[in-house]
C-alpha cells in the first residue's frame, strides 16, 4: 500500500496551514469531539441561519488526518444547509469506511480521503470533526 | 546475522534464531519481515505454551475441582500445578496465595473491591503515583469516592523518575495503601520499591505491587520485596489473554472478603447465609479459565528453561542499544530515564503526530503503539496528548532495532515536507 495514498497533498496541505480555525463568535451549536483512543480533541463552532450553516470553525489537536479532516470539512458546509450538510456526512463516512461506491463528483476536496478505507485504524481520525458535526445537526434540528 | 545473537550467556547458547523459531507467530508467510515492537502491550506465544492449551481442550476439558474420574481429576491437577508454578515464579511462600484472574485489571479490582472497600475509611489516604497504568488507578479511585478515603499522587521528573522527597513527605500514618507499578509501561521507570515498602510498612501502611510489566522482564520475589499484593497479566509473559494472577500474603488474603459469589467459593450453604471455602478458592467462583492458567503455567516453563535472568540480560541490552540508536537521531526526544529501565520506550519525533508515526511504520512492516497507553495522568505531566512507543521481548533483535531505527529517519524524511 502506498502511503502517499493516505497522506494525500491536500491533506498535508491543511494540515499545515488549517482553514478556519478558531471559533466562532456567538455560536449558535458548540460540539466536543473525543477520539478516546489516541486523545484526539476538537471543538467545533457553527452558526445557523435560516437552515444555513453560516459560520463554523473547529479547533483542538491531533494527528494529521484529524486535522487535515476538520479544515476541508469547514470549507465544504460553509454556506451549505443542513440537509446538504447531513449528505455530505453520509458520504464522507460512506467513503472512508469503504462501504460501497461512493459518487464523489459533488465532493470537491473531500475525495482526498479516499486513502484513509484502507487504514482501518485511521477511520476514526477521518471522521472526528463529521462525529462532532453530526452531533451538532441533530442538536440544531430538534 | 540475528543468529549470531545469544540470549542465553551459560552453557548451551541459545540464539535468538532458536528463540524465534519457537513461536509460530514469526514463522507464519504472513508475518514474514513484520518487526512487533508491542511486547508491552501483548506478547506473542511460543508452540509450548499454544500445545498445553490445544492439550487440555483435546486430552482432559472438564471442569475442575467437580468430577469424580479421571480426566477431572487430572483437569484440576494440572490447574494447581499451574498455580504452583506462578507461586515459584514471583517467589511467594505457598501457591495458596495466588489467585487466578483475568489479568492485572481484574487483580487490582479484586483489591480495591475485597480489601479496599472493607479497609477504608473517610479520612484515610492512599498513596498512589502519576505514572500508574488506568488499572491500577481508576479501582482505587472508585474505592475512594465509595469509603471517602483520599488518593495522593507522588509525581515524577523530567527524567522520569518518581519524586522519592515527595513520596516521604505523603507518607503518614493516616496512609493504609500505596500503589504503584513496577516498571512504568509508557516510561520505563523502575521505581525504588525497597524503600518504598520499607517506609511504608514503617508507618503500618500496605503496598500493592503492578507488575504486569515487570514479571516479564525482571527476576521477581514477592517475600524479598516484601509486597503485600503483587498483579500481573499473564498474555504480557507469553501466557494466554484472560489469564493472570493476584498475589497477597497469606493474613492479608484470609481476612479479605471475597469479590464475586457462586459455585466454588463456598464452604457450606444455608437458606440465607453461607461460609467461604479457604483460600485462595474463596475468591475463584465460577468455572475457572483452566486452559489459560495452565498455558500461563506452561510459558512460565518457558521462560525458566531460558532463565529470566538471560531474558532480562538480553531485554536490557537491546534497550541499550535502541536508546544509544535514538539519541542520534534529530528531533528525537525519549520520555523517561536513560538508565536502569524496562526495555519499553515512548518517544517523539519532531512534530509529527504520534498516530501517523505509527502508520508510517506500520506501512514499512514495524508495529509499534501510539496514544496514551492508558496512562493519562502521565500525559498530562508530559504536557502531549500522546506518545510513540516501542518495546522489546526475548524474540527481538538488535538488527531489528537496526530497521525500526533506519525508518525513524525515513519518517523523519517523509513527513519534513510537512513543515
Ligand atoms: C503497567 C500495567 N498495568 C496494568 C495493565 C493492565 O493489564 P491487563 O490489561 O492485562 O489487565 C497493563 C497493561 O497494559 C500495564 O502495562
Amino acid at each position: 500500500m502506498e502511503l502517499d495514498n493516505l497522506y494525500q497533498e491536500i491533506i498535508l496541505e491543511h494540515y499545515k496551514h488549517p482553514r478556519n480555525h478558531g471559533a466562532v463568535t456567538n455560536a449558535d451549536v458548540i460540539i466536543n469531539g473525543k477520539n478516546p483512543f489516541c486523545g484526539d480533541e476538537i471543538v467545533l463552532s457553527l452558526k445557523v441561519k435560516d437552515n444555513i450553516v453560516t459560520e463554523v470553525a473547529f479547533e483542538g489537536h491531533g494527528c494529521a488526518i484529524s486535522q487535515a479532516s476538520a479544515s476541508v470539512m469547514t470549507e465544504q458546509i460553509k454556506g451549505k444547509s443542513l440537509q446538504e450538510a447531513k449528505q455530505l456526512f453520509e458520504q464522507f463516512t460512506k467513503m472512508v469506511k469503504g462501504e460501497g461506491d461512493v459518487d464523489t463528483e459533488n465532493m470537491d476536496e473531500l475525495a482526498a480521503f479516499q486513502g484513509v478505507c484502507d487504514y482501518p485504524t485511521r477511520v476514526k481520525c477521518a471522521l472526528l470533526s463529521w462525529n462532532a458535526l453530526k452531533k451538532a445537526l441533530e442538536g440544531n434540528q430538534k | 546475522m540475528s543468529g549470531a545473537e545469544t540470549i542465553l550467556k551459560s552453557k548451551n547458547r541459545i540464539t535468538i534464531d532458536n528463540v524465534r523459531e519457537q513461536f509460530p507467530f514469526f514463522q507464519q508467510p504472513q508475518n514474514r519481515g513484520l518487526i512487533y515492537l508491542d511486547s508491552a502491550a501483548t506478547a506473542q506465544r511460543p508452540q509450548q505454551v499454544l500445545d498445553a492449551w490445544q492439550e487440555f481442550n483435546v486430552l482432559y476439558n472438564a471442569n475442575s475441582h467437580r468430577g469424580a474420574y479421571k480426566i477431572a481429576e487430572r483437569a484440576t491437577d494440572e490447574y494447581e500445578r499451574a498455580r504452583a508454578k506462578v507461586a515459584d515464579f514471583i517467589g511467594a511462600a505457598s501457591p495458596e496465595e495466588i489467585v487466578f484472574v483475568r489479568g492485572a485489571t481484574e487483580a487490582v479490582n479484586f483489591a480495591a473491591y475485597g480489601w479496599g472497600l472493607h479497609n477504608l475509611k473517610a479520612g484515610d489516604e492512599i498513596i498512589i503515583t502519576e505514572m500508574e497504568h488506568h488499572s491500577n488507578l481508576i479501582p482505587w479511585q472508585m474505592a475512594a469516592q465509595k469509603t471517602g478515603a483520599v488518593l495522593k499522587f507522588v509525581g515524577f521528573d523530567e527524567t522520569g523518575m518518581l519524586n522519592m522527597p515527595q513520596f516521604y513527605d505523603l507518607l503518614s500514618p493516616k496512609t493504609r495503601l500505596i500503589t504503584v507499578t513496577h516498571m512504568s509501561n509508557v516510561l520505563g521507570t523502575i521505581p525504588d520499591l525497597a524503600a518504598i515498602i520499607k517506609a511504608a510498612h514503617a508507618t503500618g501502611a500496605l503496598v500493592l505491587v503492578d507488575g504486569a510489566q515487570s514479571v516479564p522482564h525482571i527476576p521477581v520475589n514477592v517475600v524479598e520485596l516484601d509486597a503485600d499484593f503483587y498483579v500481573f497479566s499473564g498474555h504480557k509473559v507469553l501466557g494466554p489473554m484472560g489469564s493472570g494472577a493476584l498475589y497477597a500474603r497469606r493474613e492479608i488474603l484470609e481476612k479479605m472478603e471475597p469479590v464475586f459469589f457462586g459455585g466454588s467459593m463456598i464452604s457450606d450453604v444455608d437458606y440465607t447465609h453461607s461460609t467461604w471455602n479457604d483460600i485462595p478458592w474463596k475468591f475463584e467462583a465460577g468455572t475457572q479459565n483452566l486452559p489459560g492458567a495452565i498455558g500461563l503455567g506452561a510459558a512460565i516453563d518457558f521462560i525458566n528453561k531460558i532463565g529470566i535472568g538471560n531474558i532480562h540480560r538480553h531485554d536490557r541490552d537491546l534497550t541499550d542499544y535502541a536508546l544509544a540508536g535514538m539519541q542520534g537521531i534529530k528531533d528525537l526526544r525519549i520520555y523517561g530515564p536513560m538508565h536502569n529501565r524496562g526495555p519499553v520506550i515512548s518517544f517523539s519525533l519532531g512534530a509529527i503526530h504520534p498516530h501517523d508515526l505509527a502508520t508510517f511504520l506500520d506501512s514499512r512492516n514495524i508495529a509499534i503503539r501510539s496514544g496514551h497507553h492508558c496512562a493519562k495522568l502521565i500525559m498530562k505531566r508530559l504536557r502531549v496528548p500522546a506518545t510513540a512507543r516501542a518495546s522489546f521481548y526475548l524474540y527481538n533483535t538488535k538488527s531489528e532495532i537496526d530497521e525500526f531505527i533506519h525508518n525513524l529517519e525515513n519518517a523523519r524524511e517523509y513527513f519534513s515536507k510537512w513543515n
